[in-house]
């Protein structure tokens, strides 16, 4: 095992390299061409045994993608924002067939209007597609979650494709140490592919089902997925024990920090967890029992887990880099879901920071944290809040101030 | 933590420069970061790239907050906004241009009491882009103090592994050329402490309001706001009209410029809006006359910048 500085899309290409795909689909798009250009560097300097193929789209990368892992080889791909938006139709559509293989979205928030920086907008409308859903903190996540993607996706009792996620420039384009796992050991934990009697093969057609279904046999085939979606949780948590056996390095569906005693805990997903680390930190030097709740896995939703981990805390802080237009922080609702009913169970206070790659600081997070306890004291939830600063409308008011004069010239 | 930032413009080796810087980090046994800030801009345009380093797992990302050492590859750069690159300075931090010009003129044109370097570094003459980043990287190494020469090598090895023998060398030439001029500067860059846990401010946050969608919606309904961004903050080649010489068939000028940059006066004379002249040349190729020079933007951009 080796320490080197690799980006969080070159620690993503090391981890397709270190399972050894077959077959890479790709089409470009900013922040995720990296991945593609490194792989097929290797692949051009045989250093990595596959082929590429470069599609007029990501509709038909993503079903390239789902039909070659159909016949039980070794699919990677990876896309960002309206590439994964344009590929939605066949997201559905490559899970229900149950293809496994690993899917790399590089969060990059959706237009209008057009960024180029991340949030979660793009992958959390994936959440329902039946794809596994799973999201990095750091660039030696990325690595580890493409492994453990693989070995969860393609698992007899899952067979469904496994979403990587990692935050676009935070993630992507920075560069920090990187533990590349040994190959052999890599290749020995992801194993081999075995389609068994599901490989699809010309000479052998095969039927499960018709074409065109009624509601009784729809609902069967898609409660299945549910169901093995679900089960993903077991595969998973099993395979990361195994990781953490031979690494040292925990991958746990959800991740804890500090929040066994803690009476605030900040809920959130992918790199502003490293920040979220920082402020928890910051807060239990100043008195505060800060903890830090963090899942790695948002497909299948750690219920359990979370149930568990929140039990008896005072509040939480939900930090969503998303919002769902009309309703709020998508991550909110999610834990909100998870949360009614049980007894001991958190007050949930609601705040969306981070939209467009806006920067949530380690002081946003301190003021957040003394507002779900107060709020936890009243009793009573506050009203959701963006994270938004006066400097920020001003910056804004500017704009549209140039704007309107130019519209009016 | 070493929280250190290096401009310069697309094209000029930045994020490599900051590669070098992180790797020499990492190599004397730092944990380190290293990430370029770039949006949808061609070559020329203003980059940056940030390098943090610490004895500790680094959990902050993003642009820092402030920086302790902003070393700037092209010191035209400074007069333009838009780069930013004053933007997080404070007394604390160590200022360092690549310029002819002393320390002591750029103190006194910036407002600041010290803590202003400069470099000269040797560029081929006539150079459009010359290559700053290792040049950057070996300078701002020798400020922090806590990376050697050796370290500094390898790191340079390291990152342009995947350059010609002839390119690497001449990279790592400027890389130490740059360390032995801020030798008397060595060590002057040091390392923000940990922060102490007193509570900090609360943000100024506000409710954002709800707006009428006339003005809420981010739409662009009239042509011309490209006019709004001065494209021509790109350029590194500057055509210059020479009056004596052009004959005023100013149709071929202004029909090619691919930017509609060439207007024409009521006198037949053509006219460059350097607002918006991104220096492609398409004029000074097919001016007849050859009336159209080429100038370098080096040197001159310190100036303020002028409406063409």
């Amino acid at each position: 095992m080796s320490r080197v500085l690799l980006s969080g899309n070159a620690a993503i290409a090391w981890g397709a390299r270190l399972a050894g795909v077959d077959y890479v689909p790709a089409f470009p798009i900013t922040p995720q061409t990296e991945i593609i250009e490194t792989l097929a560097g290797w692949i051009g300097s045989n250093e990595l045994d596959a082929r590429t193929v470069m599609f007029e789209s990501e509709h038909s990368m993503l079903t390239a993608a789902g039909a070659a892992a159909s016949t039980g080889v070794r699919v990677f791909t990876a896309t960002s924002s309206q590439g994964l938006l344009y590929a939605m139709e066949m997201l559905y559509s490559v899970a229900g067939w149950r293809a496994p293989f690993v899917l790399v979205n590089v969060s990059r928030a959706v237009a209008a209007p057009v960024t180029l920086h991340s949030d979660h907008g793009d992958v959390l409308a994936a959440r329902d597609s039946g794809f596994l859903q799973l999201h990095a903190a750091t660039c030696q996540e990325a690595l580890d979650l493409v492994l453990l993607g693989y070995r969860t996706a393609e698992h007899p009792d899952v067979r469904l494709p496994a979403l990587v996620n990692l935050d676009g420039f935070l993630l992507s384009f920075t560069r920090e140490p990187v533990e590349l796992p040994d190959p052999e050991l890599a290749r020995r934990f992801v194993g081999a592919f075995e389609p068994g009697a599901s490989a699809f093969r010309a000479s052998r057609p095969v039927s499960q089902a018709v074409a065109v279904l009624g509601g009784g046999p729809y609902s069967y085939f898609r409660y299945e997925m549910h169901r093995a979606s679900e089960h993903a949780g077991t595969v998973f948590a099993d395979a990361a024990i195994e990781l953490e056996a031979a690494t040292g390095r925990a991958n746990d569906a959800v991740e804890c920090y500090r929040s066994d005693d803690a009476e605030v805990v900040f809920f959130l997903i992918g790199s502003l967890s490293t920040t979220a680390k920082d402020a928890v930190d910051r807060l239990r030097e100043s008195g505060t029992r800060a903890g830090l709740v963090r899942p790695r896995l948002l497909r299948p939703f750690p219920t359990a887990a979370l149930r568990s981990a929140l039990h008896g805390r005072r509040a939480v802080a939900v930090v969503d880099q998303d919002l769902s237009i009309g309703s709020g922080g998508v991550l909110h609702a999610e834990l909100a879901g998870a949360l009614h009913g049980q007894a001991g169970a958190p007050l949930l206070a609601s705040f969306i920071g981070g939209l467009g790659g806006r920067r949530v600081g380690v002081d946003e997070l301190c003021s957040i944290s003394g507002e779900a306890l107060e709020a936890a004291s009243a009793g009573r939830p506050p009203a959701p809040r963006l994270l938004y600063t006066e400097a920020e409308l001003r910056e804004v008011r500017k704009l549209q101030a140039i704007a309107h004069e130019e519209r009016h010239r | 933590m070493y929280r250190i930032r290096l401009h310069g413009r697309g094209g000029q080796g930045i994020q490599t420069g900051a590669r070098i810087l992180a790797s020499a980090l990492f190599v004397e046994g730092f944990e380190t970061q290293d990430s370029p800030l770039y949006g949808a801009e061609r070559r020329g345009a203003p980059v940056s790239a940030t390098v943090r380093a610490a004895r500790a797992p680094i959990r902050e990302r993003g642009l820092p907050a402030r920086a302790d050492l902003i070393a700037v590859g092209d010191e035209s750069l400074l007069g333009v906004a838009a780069a930013g690159v004053l933007r997080d300075a404070d007394e604390r931090s160590w200022l360092l241009i690549r310029s002819g010009v002393a320390a002591e003129i750029w103190r006194s044109r910036l407002g600041r009491s010290e803590r202003v370097a400069t470099f000269a570094l040797e560029v081929e003459e006539g150079a459009e882009l010359p290559l700053v980043g290792a040049a950057c990287a070996g300078a701002a190494a020798r400020m922090l103090g806590v990376v050697s020469r050796a370290s500094l090598e390898s790191a340079l090895e390291r990152e342009l592994a995947a350059l010609s023998a002839q390119a690497r060398a001449a990279s790592a030439a400027r890389a130490f050329a740059a360390w032995d001029e801020l030798a008397a500067l060595a060590g002057c860059v040091t390392e923000e402490p940990a922060p102490i846990g007193a509570p900090l401010p609360r943000p100024d946050w506000v409710d954002v309001p709800l707006d009428p969608a006339d003005v809420a919606a981010p739409d662009i309904r009239v042509p011309l706001t490209s006019v709004q961004v001065r494209t021509g903050l790109w350029r590194t080649l500057r055509p210059v009209i020479d009056d004596a010489l052009c004959r005023r068939c100013s149709w071929l000028c202004s029909s090619f410029c691919p930017d509609g940059a060439i207007s024409i006066d009521p006198d037949g004379r053509p006219c460059i809006d350097y607002d918006h002249c991104k220096g492609c040349l398409v004029c000074a190729a097919v001016c007849p006359p050859h009336a159209i020079r080429v100038e370098r933007e080096a040197g001159r951009a310190t100036e303020p910048e002028k409406v063409g």
